[in-house]
């Protein structure tokens, strides 16, 4: 296989990541109808309960919203769900390595 | 058989171990709050309180306002919980993580039919959740009716996946109560994601019956993924809408029956609404119409009871809906009153007045969820404090989104505050700036 092809992704440059932080923020915001501005969501503060307020309803529908943009399946079996959600900055970075699209 | 767990199958023998083995651990009080998200552990918690004279709390939320009320009411309350971590703050008793040894003699205990099995509660209108009594035998009864609408056949025993979790009202009878009763194989998962809802249902065999809610099918059908072959999909918990109920029955090729029923009643009717706008009521159970009210009674009912919807009764046994009383609130299945909440708002230290209210959402959401929004008068709190507040009283489902700090709320000359000067109110407020 020549390296061309290879299936394993780079790693995505710091400047690639914050954009895509940014866009999630973004669509987060508009999915949720939250009352913040996108640059105003903490990338370290949890997603759920206490921090920026979400709930399971909301979790389901970034999860919809996520895999719509960038094709990835979200799942709740495991220990990594509650990682995924645990900040911005953990969902993008699951995002950016389980992305199809 | 009895249940799966992860495709794997646990015996009826295996259940009445645990069962026997769960009774003598819940102590001597007569109160349990069966906290369990396991479904499996749910329904052998439930059975080791029927087992040994004991009753089961089923209360909609566990925030902490509601489980003060709860030791009020119940002072020798347990909890039984399969996550000892995030168990609310009453004794606790943790669902043994070994498997039972098998009894010599298999002893299935038989039961009055006016055992009481449970007490389910609705927010009641003045800040005291309002419990309602359910007997055995009326369960059973309930049950029994819902076997024979759904056209199920006790002699196929389909499984059941369910997306609902089994405290709640609709989750209790169709996810836990339905297979005891109706001889099906549940499945203890409570799958979340649309993944999570179709390798559930592929690790187990056919027949198959998913029990989900209008916010589930949306989310599957927005997910673009195929499921496996099912039976029946049931939904209950909030209207469907017709157009909705067409695209859940072309994509998943499986008929879609719809329940209504509420906490006080159980379920009492059933529809396929690609067919009919007109449910079908379970047979024994009567409507009357009092004046603009509605009241369902008989049947295995326990109490003559006001349904919070607007009725027609169109026929012996039919009728029609037409959407909830104004002050009652619905979200994703969780239910509450505008009343309520209000009372809850306006408790809160800082609070010189405030209102819940209903908003129009044109997104165009995944979900179909709508939250609702609220004004608030409270000069000496900020949004964040205000908040944390709310949430120590009520689901955080309900929590208000937005909440506009205002100077004054629109009431009118009588001290009235009608839901469209709320709108209004709202509506001229503006948001902060958004980027990108």
């Amino acid at each position: 296989m020549s390296d061309k092809l290879s299936p394993i992704r780079q790693p995505a440059s710091p400047a690639d990541n914050a954009a895509l932080t940014r866009q999630v923020a973004g669509l987060i915001v508009a999915a949720l109808n939250l009352d913040v501005a996108p640059e105003q969501i903490d990338p370290d503060q949890p997603l759920y309960g206490e921090g920026l307020g979400l709930d399971s309803i909301d979790i389901l529908e970034i999860a919809l919203v996520v895999s719509k943009e960038y094709g990835v399946q979200l799942r709740a079996d495991s220990e990594e769900n509650v990682r995924i959600f645990s900040s911005l900055r953990k969902l993008v970075d699951y995002i950016i390595t389980h992305r199809t699209k | 058989m009895l249940a799966y767990r992860g495709g794997e199958p646990i015996s009826a023998a295996q259940f009445l171990a645990d069962v026997h083995r769960l009774a003598p651990l819940l102590g001597a009080g007569r109160h349990v709050l069966n906290a369990c998200a396991d479904r499996y552990h749910f329904l052998v918690g439930f059975a080791a309180c029927l087992a040994s004279g004991k009753v089961n709390l089923l209360p909609p939320t566990h925030t902490p306002e509601v489980l003060r009320q709860l030791r009020r009411f119940a002072p020798d309350a347990i909890c039984l919980t399969d996550d000892p971590q995030g168990a609310p703050p009453l004794p606790c008793v943790p669902f043994p993580r070994n498997i039972a040894p098998l009894l010599p003699v298999m002893n299935v205990p038989q039961l009055e039919t006016d055992r009481l099995a449970a007490y389910v509660f609705t927010s009641g209108s003045t800040g005291t959740p309002v419990a309602h009594p359910k007997t055995w035998g009326r369960l059973v009864d309930c049950v029994s009716q819902e076997v024979v609408q759904l056209g199920l056949d006790a002699n196929v025993a389909a499984t059941l996946v369910a997306t609902v979790p089994p405290q709640h009202m609709y989750g209790f009878e169709s996810s836990v109560l339905l297979p005891l009763v109706g001889g099906m194989v549940l499945c203890a998962e409570r799958p979340f994601y649309p993944a999570d809802i179709a390798a559930v249902l592929a690790s187990v065999p056919r027949p198959r019956v998913l029990v989900s809610t209008p916010v589930h099918l949306r989310a599957l059908l927005a997910a673009s993924i195929s499921l496996p072959s099912l039976r029946l999909i049931v939904c209950s918990t909030a209207p469907l809408p017709q157009q909705l109920a067409t695209e859940v029955e072309e994509r998943f090729e499986a008929q879609l029956l719809e329940i209504y029923g509420s906490t006080e009643t159980g379920q009492i009717a059933v529809r396929r609404p690609t067919t009919t706008a007109e449910w079908r009521l379970w047979s024994g159970v009567h409507l009357e119409a009092r004046g603009s009210e509605t009241w369902a009674q008989n049947g295995h009912i326990e109490q003559p009871t006001r349904l919070c919807d607007v009725l027609e009764l169109t026929g012996e046994g039919r009728f029609l809906l037409h959407g909830r009383v104004a002050d009652l609130v619905n979200i994703a299945g969780k239910r509450s009153s505008l009343a309520y909440l209000n009372h809850q708002l306006n408790s809160i230290a800082g609070v010189q007045d405030g209102a819940f209210f209903h908003v129009e959402d044109t997104r165009s959401s995944h979900t179909g969820v709508t939250r609702l929004a609220a004004c608030v008068v409270a000069p000496q709190l900020d949004a964040a404090r205000l908040l944390a507040a709310l949430r120590e009283r009520i689901d955080p489902v309900f929590l208000p989104r937005p909440l506009l700090f205002v100077a004054r709320l629109p009431r009118n000359s009588t001290g009235k505050l009608p839901q469209e000067a709320l709108r209004s109110l709202a509506a001229g407020k503006s948001k902060p700036a958004r980027a990108g």
